[in-house]
């Protein structure tokens, strides 16, 4: 165990725990955060996207010692209930949702994309999309959602 | 961190159960039985015997565990706070199909109380009547017509308006309930609050099947596309799962499963990590083997560690000739669903005689997360939260497998991600249940990836031979279906922990298999499983109950043993039926040169089947035509529709679905580019989520039928993640959808989440033969198989 020092949604925790756990486990376990979330632990469909320094990481299967200090958001970070960011008003006025659980890497991979590229075509952002999972197969309304939101961004 | 709550909404329950459960503490029981009744002064005369048939909540509530809140009475489902709050418990869960929200909306609706003030308790057994398991469609059958959760919302209304009519002295027929009071039709200033007319007493009133339900023509809640209250909750990272759980003192622990199936233990060597940081124990029950942990991490490195010798388990049937073992495999179960005992004669008669074999893989539910639960055993005593579709089920197999009484088990559903069937949730409760009782602490355990998909009760794989009888005019005068299908384990339900994975391992068997050969002549009609076509008949014990015309029918299905566990996943049987019968019926209409649609209609009697292929049909701009569609070129891209239709389960709703696809002729690859979708579920509660529901069974249907299958080799399940179980990611080209919905107010709500993916293999396989001319008579389609059928 060693301390370390983390920088999530604009707080500073220093923590006690082993470098090399990955960061998901320190987010839901130690900060007790429910945006991140366990869908794999390989990697491989996104629910435990979280935002570091703007880009989707998947903090599953990265070290928590390698995001020391940085900005690190996750879902919760964005917006709130009675605040939500427009991805995530998007989101809800779609309903673009049915179990919700991958909801987190869907609307966080969709963020880093936009934010990278505002004017995205259609084909474009279903190809930043194509690395994360829903099994619902919410895609319909979750494309709808992420272009009213690309909308509401460029405005 | 929060403590997990009782409830999900504490501060928002009606004021009164909220302080009667305060002061009865495990068990709302005890409120029930304490609180003060409610003389409720008109006659229940002439309906006795319709209550009695309806006394018990399955579905129903049929086999309700003996102290269930019973569900025949008002009490179980609906209190009405001082402050005019309205808490409704219900057995049926929000498992992301948007269940909670519609169930308010009935509340709200039949109560005439505004959506706002309804608070829903969702399966806590504690708290909620046992209704088995929420699935097979079947939570709108059972709590959205006149028993359960919608007729006690009718009773308790007609009781508010038969005190209301007491209190102000005024005739029931001049009265009117509006947003929980009852009022004059003509004067609104006389009027009293349910608050005031039950002044903090229970209804203890039975539900009354004959209550008064509202039309769908005076409703302002229920019907309406109402958004789901979680959503917000949802997309902001608030909401709390079963993942979320944290309870305090809680440790963290793994599972260490069997190095092969069927493998057993032989050596645990805890010493290989006694060392280990956060170290708690190593729990050993039989061929159980699990590990505790202080924290979450440390207890995945030392599972990963620890040295566990196996015996090297038997060998597997070979994948490559599997289709071909369950054929041949015996003993057998076989069940005879429909028989005219005629078929064989009809066959001999008929001018052409069509014979086709579908195969269908096992596929797995392959939930986006891999499974929680978090377990709080100590001594006599049980509490856990589990994503279980059944908390009563789960109740009574978890005593079993603790060797505790049931009723100090308490059960609490939380939200898992989405699990269409039997994933696993129940297995995963098990396994922290069992590490929770070693270490007498609460504790939490989260599968791996790998753990989930290898170990889950898969759905069902299927070897169906089809046969029909064309007469000289292209009619089909006789169907045959006969299919194979392996079974092993199942849901627990009330006495069977052995049939999941951790009950099994823990020392508990399987339901047996028990061999039947031949069938039974069929007494009753049953199509659950969807094995008798929509085209005949149907006739068992002298009537007719099929959807068809056609009268020679036989349908005779032989279950065999699997070498991996089974269970209901998204529309069992009925999928793998419904893509034999349906394909099958594409490939007589092409031998008959005749227009699929036409062809289907030219076979039905159902007006409701019959209703959705013409809506199906009118919503894709259905081109007359026989198949295939003269091909033009041998390259490139060929384009083609096909039809599909369900009448699911027989009669729990019905679904037809046109899919426009584009073939690659040289890779094989398939682009679906248009899926129309009709459903009928009766009368629609809420629109969207129903859209919702059938725009996912659709996609799910077309993942399913495009690239997913359970794979393994010698001694072991291969697909185990994301790589080696295919399905489809969020960037593949999704088909632009239309999803028609026929509302019926004038009959009874069916189910409607599986309606849509039953028919989707089918559509795509039939659209595929229209563009291309060949015949794909195995899932998934993959590019290799399609190529094969091409050049076949």
């Amino acid at each position: 165990m060693s301390f370390l020092s983390l920088k999530v949604n604009g707080q500073t925790h220093s923590l006690d725990v082993d470098p090399t756990t990955p960061l998901l486990y320190v987010l839901s376990d130690d900060l007790g955060l429910r945006g991140p979330k366990f869908g794999c632990g390989l990697g491989q469909c996104g629910s435990c996207t979280v935002l570091v320094k703007g880009q989707a990481v998947r903090s599953c299967i990265t070290a928590v010692e390698s995001v020391q200090g940085v900005e690190i958001i996750t879902l919760e970070g964005l917006g709130t209930v009675e605040k939500p960011h427009p991805i995530q008003k998007a989101f809800i006025e779609e309903q673009a949702a049915q179990c919700g659980f991958c909801l987190n890497g869907v609307i966080l991979t969709a963020k880093a994309f936009l934010d990278k590229n505002p004017k995205a075509t259609e084909k474009e952002i279903e190809e930043g999309m194509s690395r994360v999972l829903c099994r619902c197969f919410t895609h319909t309304r979750m494309f709808r959602a992420i272009q009213r939101a690309k909308q509401g961004m460029a405005r | 961190m929060k403590n997990p709550s009782f409830i999900e909404n504490e501060n928002q329950m009606a004021a009164g159960a909220a302080d009667a459960l305060e002061r009865a503490g495990f068990s709302r029981r005890d409120f029930m039985k304490g609180s003060g009744a409610l003389i409720v002064c008109f006659s229940m005369g002439g309906v006795s015997g319709m209550l009695q048939a309806q006394t018990r909540a399955g579905a129903f509530g049929e086999n309700a565990a003996a102290d269930s809140p019973p569900a025949n009475q008002v009490d179980s489902w609906i209190a009405i706070g001082s402050d005019g709050k309205v808490t409704a418990y219900t057995g049926k869960e929000e498992l992301g199909q948007g269940m909670s929200t519609a169930q308010m909306q009935l509340v709200a609706e039949e109560l005439c109380v505004p959506f706002e003030r309804v608070n829903l308790i969702v399966a806590d057994t504690s708290m909620t009547p046992d209704q088995g398991v929420t699935s097979g469609s079947q939570s709108h059958p059972a709590n959205f017509n006149h028993s359960n959760l919608g007729g006690a919302c009718a009773t308790a209304r007609e009781a508010m308006l038969q005190l209301g009519s007491k209190h102000l002295n005024i005739p029931v027929e001049q009265l009117t309930a509006v947003a929980g009071t009852i009022r004059s039709k003509t004067d609104a200033s006389k009027k009293v609050t349910y608050a005031e007319l039950l002044a903090g007493k229970k209804f203890d009133l039975k539900v009354d099947p004959a209550a008064k339900r509202k039309p769908a023509s005076e409703w302002t809640v229920l019907g309406k596309p109402i958004g789901r209250p979680d959503m917000a909750q949802m997309a902001t990272g608030t909401f709390e799962y079963a993942h979320n759980v944290r309870a305090p003192g809680m440790l963290h622990g793994m599972v260490v499963r069997p190095s092969a199936v069927g493998a057993t233990l032989l050596k645990v060597d805890e010493s290989s990590v006694s060392g280990m940081t956060g170290f708690v124990k190593v729990v050993i029950k039989k061929n159980f083997v699990g590990v505790v942990a202080e924290k979450p991490w440390q207890a995945v490195q030392i599972a990963g560690k620890l040295d566990v010798t196996w015996s090297p388990g038997p060998e597997l049937p070979k994948q490559e000739t599997f289709y071909d073992h369950l054929r041949n495999q015996k003993p057998t179960r076989d069940t005879l669903l429909v028989n005219s005992t005629d078929v064989d004669q009809k066959l001999g008669e008929a001018a052409t005689v069509v014979k086709a074999t579908y195969l269908h893989p096992y596929q797995m539910h392959g939930s986006i997360a891999s499974s929680c639960a978090v377990a709080d055993v100590q001594g006599e005593k049980a509490t856990v939260w589990s994503p279980t579709q059944g908390v009563w089920h789960q109740r009574a197999t978890l005593a079993m497998l603790l060797g505790l009484k049931a009723e100090n088990v308490r059960v609490i559903f939380r939200r898992g991600s989405g699990c269409y069937g039997i994933n696993g949730a129940d297995a995963v409760t098990y396994d922290a249940a069992l590490l929770s009782q070693a270490v007498g602490k609460p504790v939490r355990v989260q599968l791996t990836r790998k753990d989930e998909m290898a170990w889950e009760n898969y759905g069902f794989a299927f070897t169906i031979d089809e046969r029909a009888g064309l007469d000289a005019q292209g009619n089909i005068i006789a169907w045959d279906h006969e299919a194979w299908s392996p079974v092993l384990g199942n849901r627990p339900v009330y006495t069977y922990p052995g049939n999941v994975i951790t009950g099994y391992l823990a020392g508990f068997q399987p339901e047996e298999f028990r061999p039947r050969s031949p069938a039974p002549e069929p007494t009753t009609f049953s199509n659950n499983s969807n094995a008798i076509p929509s085209y005949v008949v149907g006739h068992v014990a002298g009537a007719d109950h099929g959807a068809g015309k056609v009268k020679s029918e036989r349908a005779l299905l032989h279950n065999v043993v699997s070498p991996f566990w089974t269970g209901p996943l998204r529309s069992p049987q009925r999928l793998q039926n419904t893509f034999a019968h349906e394909s099958f019926m594409d490939e007589l209409a092409a031998r008959v040169k005749a227009d699929p649609v036409e062809f289907r209609l030219r076979h039905l009697s159902e007006p409701r089947m019959i209703d959705v292929v013409k809506a199906a049909a009118k919503g894709a701009n259905w081109d007359p035509r026989p198949s295939p569609k003269a091909r033009t070129a041998s390259a490139g891209v060929a384009s083609g529709r096909g039809i599909s239709c369900v009448a699911y389960e027989g009669d729990n709703g019905f679904s037809a679905m046109v899919a426009e696809v584009e073939v690659d002729l040289a890779t094989g690859k398939i682009t679906v580019k248009r899926m129309v979708v009709a459903i009928d579920a009766g009368p629609i509660s809420n629109p969207d989520g129903l859209r919702n529901q059938s725009e996912g069974g659709a996609l799910q249907g077309l993942s399913r039928a495009l690239g997913e299958e359970v794979t393994w080799d010698d001694h072991n399940v291969t697909s185990i993640d994301w790589r080696t179980y295919h399905s489809l990611p969020l960037g593949f080209s999704v088909p632009k959808m239309d999803v028609v919905l026929l509302n019926r107010s004038d009959v009874p709500a069916t189910g409607a989440g599986e309606t849509a993916i039953t028919v989707v293999a089918s559509a795509i396989g039939n659209a595929i033969f229209d563009a291309t001319g060949a015949r794909l008579r195995q899932v998934p389609f993959t590019p290799e198989r399609i190529k094969a059928a091409l050049s076949g």
